[in-house]
């Protein structure tokens, strides 16, 4: 179970996190060595700019994230489906305090996670994914994101993004200053005029800024990958029907619109890569996300919700290993699955898909601040913030509405 | 000499101490849990009887809807809200509660034949809340035999087990839904 999950993670995501940490000294010394003659020096570097990240990350990082992302905080009233499927996983993912809604007004398909703590914490959703997904597969998506929460990912690699920040910003400066100001710089000069082994010292740094972000990133990306297998078991677990995520990542895949706010930075939190050409392609070292096609190969062959059918569905369709912790599948058998819900035949119905882009595009209005009224023809109107006038007439049918107020 | 074997035995006290607290803690934190969890489930099923009202009163606008059923909805309602204010057995409950379901279950095949009804913002704000506190209640219990499964799993492995048997921790019991409509609740009797 997740309690158990999360202490044998925890071992391990030190463990990464100790790894990193090393790349990010070791580039500090060499920085030393080479522009100060002295490591010292060279270490506070790396640990201020470390400290100052960290800071930042941990007091208003999950702020930072939610707005480059475009994400706006919504209530209840502005959207009760979404708000419904958000508590339903809320209640049966245990987690104690709901995550606040956000939406980020895109066409693209996608969501992410987000959040300092278990008491701070967001899941947020394209307006384009919104209006796609029927309330299983809603309920797929936002289970998944809640795994990320429950399963501490958020934090692992809020960790891990600034420790590769800071070693992609350290090697870059460092690196750049040394082509710039030619090798070794003024600072050197008043140095005891180096022999061979300052040019080793040189040449070693050099591989190591060059190679450390390189490194940093594939095990960035191989936590990564790993997080998202996890977290979609734990939407099978919290939903017991794996078939909501699985149909929900089939529409992501089919969809190849890139999320406009989406960076480098910010890509591991999404649902799927953002940046990525939905290309179904295989996994390799630089994928954030494993292959669409394959999540949803492993979720449509479970035969039950709980995580050991995750694993064994997992090493039928890879072969080998499992990814679960250990720890998670202590005393598991297999759970029942669900049905599917009532609203949710195998086919979708027009007015179903009208409906809900109709809702999307009323919540997005609304946030934009418009006022709006329903004629009784069954026209909607969409007054703009800056409409002054106090009556406004119906386009269609020419009835006179009181304008109300913002 | 002696008193090294003297620290090192107090050493050992020491650390087996802080195991036996640490287990005895992660016990009882566990045991809250599903105490905790079993609670949620009073929450949502208290929403549901809040809701019925609201909804009994939209659809009764509506020209010749069928009197039998909502009248048995708010039989349901009452007799199952009079079972959890009366402090009446887990099971009765239980019992209770599966026919509420039920009930509210044909209703929602009843409107389906109103057209109008299922037009009316009202309406659909009241199904969407009516929809989404079932989910609630399944998940809820859900969430608790969850808890259950990970508290019995403490209890009965080794060597949790042992500090479980000398402090009496029993094991918790696993909601069940029998039937459609007859649901059996179980006894949630902790020591």
């Amino acid at each position: 179970m997740i309690w158990e999950q999360i202490r044998s993670n925890q071992v391990k995501s030190i463990a990464l996190v100790v790894l990193m940490a090393v790349l990010l000294l070791a580039i500090g010394y060499f920085v030393g060595l080479i522009f100060f003659d002295n490591w010292i020096a060279g270490l506070i570097i790396a640990a201020i700019v470390w400290g100052i990240m960290n800071l930042i990350a941990f007091s208003q990082g999950d702020s930072i994230v939610l707005a480059m992302a475009g994400a706006r905080k919504i209530s209840r009233d502005d959207h009760p489906r979404l708000f419904n499927v958000v508590e339903e996983m809320k209640i049966a993912s245990g987690l104690e305090k709901m995550p606040d809604v956000y939406i980020i007004d895109d066409p693209a398909l996608n969501a992410f996670a987000t959040g300092r703590d278990e008491n701070h914490t967001a899941v947020a959703i394209t307006s384009g994914l919104l209006q796609k997904l029927n309330r299983d597969e809603l309920q797929g998506v936002i289970a998944h994101e809640i795994g990320h929460i429950r399963n501490r990912d958020v934090r692992l690699m809020v960790l891990l993004s600034i420790l590769l920040g800071a070693i992609v910003i350290l090697s870059w400066y460092a690196t750049r200053f040394l082509f710039f100001s030619g090798a070794g710089g003024g600072r050197r000069g008043s140095s005891k005029g180096g022999g061979g082994g300052q040019i080793i010292i040189l040449v070693v740094g050099l591989i190591l800024m060059i190679l450390a972000p390189i490194a940093a990133q594939i095990i960035y990306f191989a936590v990564s990958r790993k997080r998202e297998y996890l977290a979609d078991a734990s939407s099978a677990q919290y939903t017991r029907y794996p078939e909501g995520l699985a149909s929900a990542l089939e529409k992501l895949a089919t969809s190849n619109t890139q999320v406009q706010k989406a960076n480098k930075a910010t890509a591991p939190m999404y649902i799927i890569n953002p940046l990525e050409k939905r290309s179904l392609s295989a996994e390799s070292l630089t994928s954030t996300h494993p292959p669409i096609a394959e999540r949803i190969r492993i979720l449509r062959a479970m035969a039950g919700g709980s995580y050991a059918d995750y694993e064994r569905a997992y090493k039928a369709a890879k072969g080998g290993g499992g990814i679960m912790p250990a720890s998670a599948l202590v005393a598991q058998d297999t759970v029942g699955l669900r049905a599917a819900s009532e609203d949710t035949g195998p086919v979708e119905s027009v007015p179903q898909k009208i409906e809900r882009a109709r809702e999307t595009s009323d919540l997005m209005y609304k946030l934009d601040n418009y006022r709006i009224i329903d004629c009784d023809c069954n026209t909607r109107l969409r007054i703009p913030p800056n409409y002054r006038s106090p009556t406004v007439r119906c386009p269609h049918c020419g009835r006179i509405h009181k304008t109300p107020n913002s | 000499m002696g008193w090294v074997i003297l620290i090192v035995v107090l050493v050992l006290v020491v650390i087996v101490i802080g195991i036996v607290v640490g287990m005895y803690n992660g016990l009882i934190k566990l045991r809250n849990a599903v105490k905790n969890a079993w609670a949620q489930i009073d929450v949502q099923l208290k929403r549901r009887y809040d809701l019925i009202p609201n909804l009994v009163e939209t659809v009764k606008g509506y020209k010749n809807f069928e009197r039998e059923t909502l009248e048995a909805v708010t039989k349901a309602r009452n007799v199952a809200l009079q079972a959890s204010s009366s402090g009446a057995g887990v099971a009765e409950r239980g019992k209770a509660e599966g026919e509420l379901s039920g009930a509210l279950a044909r209703l929602m095949v009843v409107v389906e034949r109103y057209p109008e009804l299922k037009a009316n913002q009202n309406f659909l704000a009241l199904q969407e809340e009516l929809t989404s506190t079932e989910n609630k209640i399944g998940f809820s219990r859900q969430y608790y035999n969850d808890s259950v499964l990970k508290y019995n799993n403490q209890t009965q492995m080794f060597p949790s087990n042992i500090i479980a048997g000398m402090f009496n921790f029993k094991s918790g019991e696993f909601f069940e839904v029998t039937a459609e409509a007859e649901r059996q609740a179980p006894k949630v009797n902790f020591a």
